[in-house]
């Protein structure tokens, strides 16, 4: 099984098998074998587009949390001109779950925060596999203070399990870190536009996506707790987490249906990972026009349409 | 059944085999200290037990009777109830569960706002009722608790949430989780007008609840005893796999972190809360 695909990519995973190989004899023996390859590219196409028309909820959150799918750096490195990163609380410590800093999109400067997760072992544990502790998000409100400071839109990018449940996490007053957020960026004097590019995992998600406009990539989830954890509260068994994510309509297509999201980023076929570059591209020109849409508005009506927004969530009867 | 009952005729037989040696509800047993006590005697106590000073749960109503004056009193937005907006569906049907916690608490879901006075000052008071789903939020919970917010700010008049929660609740998904910036953004408009809001955490104040307007109070206050934090004890020891530090996230612990003001205890709650208000609206002394 090659681990660059997962299990429902199988057959696309074996097709690409057949063409490399095809490849390396392409070399020594000319004879239609460059049509054949192209005949097979073809298939492998066809193929993925038909697997990828037809997702489960449960597959898109496998791919939401792919291991080679772009994180919050590699987004900022294809969109972002002189990206400063800033660190710290202030007060505790740098959490490297959660990384911001100034820089340039389309040459004009805003504040960039998301959470990160890392690509390799030791990475991913000084990263704690992008589950932000309190420190994490005190750094994250001090530069949207800073940003509301300077008139600088800021760009969130939302990709977490969720935060991190620790002794110290909990000690340091985890529960008011992500409390304050949402209390502050409810009424931050700036644009926020926040963008779900993996997984959005509850509170841990939410302390860095109140915002102006929320948008999604294609393939991203966003619940309120993981489709195992809520599995194994409601049914007892974590191994019901394909019904569960199913349940929580965590997807962007059905969470647009919802009107809790604006816009959904399509993704490059077969996911964000197989075209990165196209995959930046396409969130840089939608960010772009979502900050021109909203730039302008004087900052009392953008907190008057925020907060209407904000109050808008939720579906009650009477 | 052992073979001697089976041997005694079913007629002579009594139902249910540990029979209860006092008439049911009359007597009371505190679960900390396992003190027998007088049923009477607990409710008159506002249910701390008067022999250790366990503050046992109590539902929304009680709470906001034990806390108001006897009058007047009046529900804000009682008539809201859950729409469902997922078609919920897991072993059992949100709405069945909805329908088996309205029968059992009474409630139409799990929180109780209402306007009311403390010794005679205007406020408004949030009480949760933690056996409605455990307390959870959804929309109805988000939505009262915001026109709750609403009529302190018209009123110029506090507002006290007494949290109970279990966190947001899992069957109304990122609508749920939506509650939390809802209601954070609502004490963010009643802070800009200058009126306060008190935070009263009672065990247990959990996940999305804590994380939000719970932690929000310019007074965060804790009863004793009471269990707060935002992950729960288990999903923390199972993650890092060692026996938690004693009295961990209870109030006594948050104070210790820094995290409340102070520790009331039930029965001082309207005495010390009232002494609050009055200086944070700058009044003389009576």
């Amino acid at each position: 099984m090659n681990l660059d695909f997962l299990e429902f990519e199988q057959p696309i995973a074996e097709l690409r098998a057949k063409i490399e190989e095809l490849r390396l004899v392409g070399s020594d023996n000319e004879i239609n074998i460059q049509e054949e390859i192209e005949r097979l590219e073809g298939k492998s196409r066809s193929l993925t587009e038909s697997i990828f028309s037809n997702l489960s909820p449960w597959q898109i959150s496998q791919l939401a949390r792919h291991p080679l799918r772009p994180y919050t750096l590699d987004y900022v490195s294809r969109m972002v001109d002189g990206f400063e990163e800033l660190h710290g609380d202030r007060a505790f410590a740098d959490d490297k779950a959660i990384v911001g800093g100034l820089g340039r999109i389309d040459g004009r400067p805003v504040m960039l925060i998301g959470h990160q997760k890392g690509r390799d072992t030791k990475e991913k544990l000084s990263r704690n596999f992008g589950m932000p502790r309190p420190e994490g998000y005190r750094k994250a409100l001090r530069l949207m203070k800073m940003a509301e400071r300077f008139r600088l839109p800021v760009l969130t990018f939302i990709d977490t399990p969720g935060a991190y449940p620790g002794v110290g996490a909990e000690e340091r007053g985890q529960s008011e870190a992500i409390a304050r957020n949402l209390f502050e960026m409810a009424g931050l004097g700036t644009p926020v536009i926040a963008t779900v590019i993996g997984e959005g995992g509850s509170g841990g998600a939410l302390a860095i996506g109140v915002a102006d406009r929320l948008l999604m990539l294609e393939y991203s989830t966003y619940s309120v707790i993981s489709p195992e954890g809520c599995a194994s509260i409601l049914w007892k068994d974590a191994e019901k987490a394909p019904l569960a994510a199913e349940a929580m309509a965590i997807t962007s297509t059905h969470l647009k249906g919802f009107e809790l999201i604006d816009d959904i980023v399509p993704e490059p076929l077969g996911g964000a990972h197989r075209d990165p570059d196209a995959m930046a591209r396409n969130l840089k020109n939608v960010l772009i026009e979502a900050l021109d849409a909203i730039r302008e508005l004087p900052i009392d009506r953008l907190l008057e349409m925020r907060y209407e927004r904000l109050m808008s969530y939720g579906v009650v009867s009477a | 059944m052992s073979w001697f009952e089976k041997l005694i005729p079913s007629r002579i037989r009594t139902e249910g085999g540990n029979k209860k040696a006092v008439p049911e509800g009359l007597w009371a047993k505190c679960p900390s200290c396992n003190a027998v006590l007088y049923r009477a005697e607990m409710e008159r106590n506002m249910e701390v037990c008067p022999k250790c000073d366990y503050h046992d749960r109590v539902d929304a109503r009680r709470r906001l009777d034990m806390f108001f004056d006897p009058e007047p009193r009046e529900e804000i937005g009682a008539d809201l109830e859950s729409a469902d907006p997922l078609k919920f569906k897991d072993t059992k049907k949100y709405k069945e569960r909805l329908s088996a916690a309205q029968k059992k608490t009474g409630e139409k879901d799990a929180l109780v706002v209402m306007r009311g006075q403390l010794q005679g000052r205007e406020l408004v008071a949030a009480a949760f009722e933690f056996g409605f789903m455990g307390g959870s939020m959804g929309s109805v919970v988000g939505q009262r608790f915001v026109l709750g917010v609403n009529e302190a700010i018209a009123r110029r008049a506090p507002m006290i949430c007494f949290a109970a929660s279990g966190g947001a609740r899992m069957q109304e998904s990122l609508f749920s989780l939506m509650q939390m910036a809802k209601t954070s953004a609502a004490l963010q408009q009643m802070s800009r007008h200058g009126i306060p809001f008190i935070s009263v955490m009672t065990d247990p104040t959990m996940g999305g609840v804590s994380a939000s307007f719970a932690m929000l109070g310019d007074i965060n206050v804790g009863e004793p005893g009471a269990l707060i934090g935002f992950a729960g004890p288990r999903v923390i020891e199972q993650t890092v796999r060692e026996t938690l530090p004693e009295g961990f996230q209870r109030s006594e612990f948050l104070l210790e972190h820094g995290a409340i003001d102070m520790i009331i205890d039930r029965r001082e709650m309207r005495d010390r809360l009232a002494n609050i208000l009055g200086m944070l609206a700058g009044e003389s002394p009576n």
